[in-house]
């Protein structure tokens, strides 16, 4: 069964959001989703346009008090 | 009171010595035993090999002692742990032995893991162990010309290893007279040259102006060793003379094993630094899974927290400060340049223009390393 999983990268500058995002998915199951969590707005530009690129599916993206959640499922 | 950490990297050895500071009276009287595990008995000063494979350091510079660092005072033992065994309070190690605690710190670091790409350890040169930094500073010195490409694996520790072996080695060649015949091209995972805004900003046209080519959200796939050519998973593909890697990272399999956090990172507590869910237990240096770099300086800055943080809890009964995010990371520019960027988890980094001075402080710095290992700087 798949799991959501949430990356906490707030307050990330270094690797930072879309680099965290990358290591983890690499350890999750087809299938799964990622919810990632960013104090960066950029976060809710450069993570879909790596996520397009690569194949993986975007779920969605919302802002919440200044926390943008980027939600992804990987698919392959 | 037991405290028992587990490591003896950087991490653990300035907490080590920061407590066996500030708990000198309680150690003196029996109060509290301090004791450090760890899988070596040498310690080795990981930044060194980024110079090793230059030829600007030699092995045994990279090494001291385990036990010549450590104050007195602090039980050392080269025994690996292999089983943790959390609820019951204690560990076992290797030689079957069984360790309890009263306050766990795990300090184990973590790994590179090349394997995980197909071609990428037969078909590349990488300095993040003494035997491969060796052999790429042989590499290098048969490398007559060509294209050199540097590529990584996410995460990584010392996230600014990538500029600077470029920026390095472009001074190298440059210096063996050979910079004309060697086409250097630089590849990052995400949209820019680093991950933090403002370096990526001074590296990009750096870059530029030293005639280095990069090209940006390049995650490596696989490596085609017979046709010279990096896949990423974007789907392009750099074809090289000689391929310059920096391997993703793992926690240690034992962390896996003991399924204390997936890919052997440990789910930590940003602040506290407690492992989620234990009160007892704290992480700390590369083996954490907070979202900030891998680093000596993060796990300096870490240790320095939770030593205050334990001896606090020993002499008063609770933890006295937060973890702020602290790095502080220097950046060299060249053979003879450098920078550094701090930040923490509020603040981004403002790097200035690189300098001659702050190149001589970090090599002053290869040196005070053993210094501050020893909690003195
Ligand atoms: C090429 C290179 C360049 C770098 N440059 C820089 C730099 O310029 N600046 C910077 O800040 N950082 C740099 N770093 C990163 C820095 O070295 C690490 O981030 C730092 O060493 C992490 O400290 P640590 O204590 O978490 O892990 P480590 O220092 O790796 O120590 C881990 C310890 O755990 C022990 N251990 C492992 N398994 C067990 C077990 N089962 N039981 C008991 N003990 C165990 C090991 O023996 C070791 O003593 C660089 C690293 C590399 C490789």
């Amino acid at each position: 069964m798949s799991e959501k999983k949430v990356i906490d990268a707030r307050g990330s500058f270094c690797p930072g959001p879309l680099m965290e995002l990358i290591g983890w998915i690499k350890l999750a199951n087809v299938g799964d989703e990622l919810e990632l969590l960013s104090t960066d707005k950029g976060s809710a530009a450069d993570v879909p346009e790596w996520v397009h690129k690569v194949g993986h599916e975007l779920v969605g993206v919302r802002e919440e008090a200044g926390v943008w959640h980027v939600t992804v499922r990987k698919a392959k | 009171m037991k405290i028992l950490i587990v490591g003896g990297g950087m991490a653990g050895t300035i907490l080590a010595n920061n407590l066996a500071r500030r708990l000198h009276g309680e150690l003196r009287s029996g109060k509290v035993k301090l004791t450090m595990l760890s899988a070596s008995e040498r310690h080795m000063y990981q930044p060194g090999l980024l110079y090793l494979a230059l030829g600007r350091m030699t092995p045994d510079e990279l090494y001291r002692d385990q036990a010549s660092l450590l104050e007195p005072g602090i039980a050392f033992f080269v025994d690996p742990v292999e089983e943790f065994q959390l609820d019951q309070n204690r560990v076992k190690t290797k030689s079957g032995t069984v360790f309890d605690f009263d306050i766990l710190v795990i300090a184990t670091g973590s790994r590179p893991v090349p394997e995980l790409i197909p071609g990428l350890a037969e078909n590349s040169e990488t300095f993040y162990t003494e035997e491969t930094a060796v052999k790429m500073f042989r590499k290098l010195q048969a490398f007559a010309g060509g294209r050199v490409v540097i590529a990584m694996g996410v995460p990584h520790k010392c996230p600014m290893a990538p500029l600077e072996i470029t920026f390095m080695l472009h001074d190298y060649f440059k210096d063996r007279g050979i910079r004309d015949k060697v086409q250097l091209h630089y590849t990052y995972p995400i949209g820019r040259v680093h991950s933090l805004e403002n370096v990526a900003k001074w590296a990009a046209p750096e870059f530029e102006r030293l005639g280095i080519t990069y090209e940006t959200l390049f995650n490596v796939k696989e490596v085609d060793g017979a046709a010279k050519v990096v896949k990423s998973e974007e789907g392009s593909e750099a074809p090289y003379d000689l391929l310059i890697s920096i391997p993703a990272h793992r926690g240690m399999e034992v962390i896996e094993k003991n399924k204390l956090g997936a890919g052997g990172w440990i789910p930590t507590h940003r602040h506290q630094l407690t492992m989620e869910g234990r009160k007892n237990v704290y992480v700390i240096g590369d083996t954490t899974n907070l979202p900030i770099s891998k680093a000596g300086s993060t796990a300096h800055f870490e240790a320095e927290a939770l030593g205050e943080n334990i001896a606090a809890i020993v002499k008063l009964g609770s933890p006295v400060r937060d973890y702020d995010g602290k790095v502080f990371c220097f950046i060299e520019a060249g053979k003879d340049r450098a920078t550094y960027a701090m930040f923490d988890y509020q603040n981004p980094p403002d790097p200035k223009a690189p300098t001659k001075a702050v190149h001589w402080f970090k090599t002053a710095y290869n040196k005070l390393y053993w210094v501050s290992a020893r909690g003195l700087l």
